[in-house]
């Protein structure tokens, strides 16, 4: 008789995730046992609670992980390097200043608060699994758990037509690229004989492929998925849509969360899985983030609403991550994970400031909205202004010593043409965000009595969320030493 | 006398071509979605026949996976259409143009 035997399963590598997951269900448990819809105070601080444990959890993860050679768990399902702990760090952070941000949003727009909750820790999950995930199926798997989350968070603002309306092309659009990232898996595993990403390594580098050609259309195939998740272009064309129509919050939430996970498992895929398929992709993925650098620099600047710039922003920095991966090295990994952290918290803040400012429907992002902002709330214009500009790179803030270290990255595997592609388009760019800030100092017209709204400006867990993102872009910007350090680390425990 | 692999590769990659087709091309939103399904199940049966070739369990299984995953997103995707068919009595994508792109 055939004993069914147990892989053996590490808890505390899947603590993170367990502690998300086991926080959404809990909030889902509670609020469909009372009779009362639970206060959104009271899932706000659940939220917090499983996502401060996500993060308490990772940092002793991180303890652990640093100091030992990277493994992995449940049958080389789920890899725990220092790579996957960063990932999950990263994701609990922006999970906790989201939640910051949503709070105040929720009441004001009278959403079910339960519901965004319950769906953000079930996103957060999904790219924390994707983080770790050490085999195409549970990639897969963390894709959809994100994804699935997400079409439902973007379509949560019920009385916006514009919301309902980008959650049915992000779930379209969605879908094909889940269904194009299957049939890539169906193709590698046909060339390799596994979905396991060290096996399909192993089964490279120790022979030529027995099939190239199914190899090489899986290989495509994936690629497609994943730049469809990460918005590069030319797979970008639902971003400025979703971004625009998605309930602000929600858009913050999605810009960095499904931007870490999407990156974190295309990286690990290429990185641990295809390397000696290098020759293929590396050309490919050359062209696609010339393509992203310019194309979103360049559609920034002709935008009238800010939600849109900021979509087009964060095709410009998919770009930039894509250099790291074109380097491919552990420079451009740490490099990489230091662009993720830092740009997941500037983007939640910069959406959290345009939460606070938003029109009671939330409808209105127009740049002209914002003219003035600085005569009616300095610190608040200040704080934006501070959040734009690390997006934009300048020096003393984070974005400059990620944009650095991505183009350092990139020159050092000798990757030239595309590191003065990403110089050029960095200068595009800023003229478009400096744009953004002048329109804040400028004049006001007409009276700002629409930028007065119930005291959602002053709202004291949206504050803590904009003084924590605004305190990290310059500490780590004028110190980048401390979380330098933990990239590197970092780069260096990936599963091989 | 068995059936070639290539024939089962060969039907899975017209059926996900006539499924990528219908997304790009019909405008009628559950339409779209029943295409996303097709591409799917061509992939599902990409994996089976692979699986059988291989003589491995792995894609089988991964099929399994597939097909939960595939139905969790037909009831998300079926309770947006819903929401927008309620608000506007249609289902055209065509129709949802407020911004634009």
């Amino acid at each position: 008789m055939n004993v069914l035997t147990m892989p053996s399963i590490s808890y505390s590598a899947l603590a993170p995730i367990l502690f998300l997951l086991l926080g959404g269900v809990a909030i889902m448990a509670i609020s469909a046992l009372r009779r009362r819809p639970l206060s959104s105070t009271a899932t706000t601080t659940l939220t917090l609670i499983a996502s401060v444990s996500a993060l308490v959890a990772s940092l002793i993860e991180w303890a652990h992980v640093s100091t030992s050679p990277a493994t992995s768990t449940i049958a080389g399902a789920l890899a725990v390097d220092g790579f996957s702990v960063t990932i999950a760090i990263t994701v609990s952070c922006a999970t906790i200043l989201a939640t910051l941000f949503a709070h105040h949003y929720l009441e004001r727009m009278a959403i079910a608060s339960a519901e965004y909750h319950v769906l953000a820790l079930t996103a957060a999950a999904g790219a924390v699994v994707m983080g770790a995930a050490n085999d195409l199926v549970v990639v897969f798997l963390g894709l959809e758990l994100l994804s699935i989350a997400l079409y439902v968070l973007v379509a949560l603002n019920r009385k916006s037509q514009a919301s309902e309306e980008a959650a049915l092309k992000y779930f379209i659009l969605g879908g094909f690229a889940s269904a194009i990232f299957v049939f890539g898996i169906a193709f590698t595993y046909g060339a390799t004989g596994s979905t396991n990403l060290q096996t399909i390594g192993n089964t490279l580098s120790a022979s030529v492929a027995e099939k190239p050609s199914i190899l090489l259309i899986g290989l495509a195939l994936l690629l497609v998925g994943f730049c469809f998740k990460i918005a590069a272009v030319p797979f970008h064309l639902w971003t400025p849509d979703v971004y625009q129509g998605a309930p602000t919050p929600v858009t913050g939430f999605m810009a960095a969360v499904a931007k870490v996970g999407g990156f974190a498992a295309l990286i690990r895929v290429l990185l641990a899985g295809l390397p000696t398929a290098r020759s293929s992709w590396e050309p490919v993925l050359t062209a696609m983030a010339m393509a992203t650098l310019l194309g979103g620099a360049l559609l920034m600047v002709v935008q009238k609403d800010a939600k849109r710039m900021l979509a087009y922003s964060s095709i410009n920095h998919a770009g930039f991550l894509m250099l790291g991966i074109v380097a491919s090295s552990s420079a451009g990994l740490s490099a990489d994970l230091f662009y993720l952290f830092t740009y997941s918290v500037a983007t939640l803040g910069t959406f959290g400031i345009l939460t606070m400012v938003a029109t009671a429907s939330d409808d209105d992002a127009g740049l002209s909205r914002l003219r003035g902002l600085a005569t009616k709330h300095p610190v608040l214009a200040g704080s934006l202004t501070v959040l734009i500009l690390t997006q934009a790179g300048v020096p003393l803030t984070t974005g400059f010593i990620a944009k650095f270290g991505v183009i350092e990255a990139a020159i050092g595997s000798s990757a030239v043409p595309l590191s003065i592609v990403a110089m050029v388009s960095a200068a595009i760019a800023t003229f478009a965000y400096l744009r953004f800030v002048l329109n804040l100092y400028a004049a006001p017209e007409g009276d700002l009595q629409s930028l007065d709204l119930d005291g959602s400006t002053t709202s004291p867990t949206a504050v803590v969320g904009v003084a924590i993102t605004v305190a990290v872009s310059i500490f780590f910007g004028v110190v980048p030493s401390l979380l330098l350090g933990l990239t590197s680390t970092a780069s260096n425990h990936l599963l091989p | 006398m068995s059936i070639p692999l290539s024939w089962f590769i060969v039907l899975a990659v017209v059926l996900f071509g006539i499924g990528a087709f219908g997304v790009l091309v019909r405008r009628n939103v559950l339409i779209m979605f029943m295409c996303v399904e097709l591409m799917l199940n061509a992939a599902n049966l990409a994996l089976v026949a692979f699986s059988r070739s291989l003589h491995d369990v792995g894609g089988e299984a991964t099929v399994f996976f597939v097909l939960v995953v595939a139905a969790a997103e037909v009831v998300v995707g079926l309770g947006i259409v819903v929401a927008i068919f309620r608000r506007r009595q249609s289902a055209i994508a065509d129709d949802l143009a407020e911004m634009g792109g």
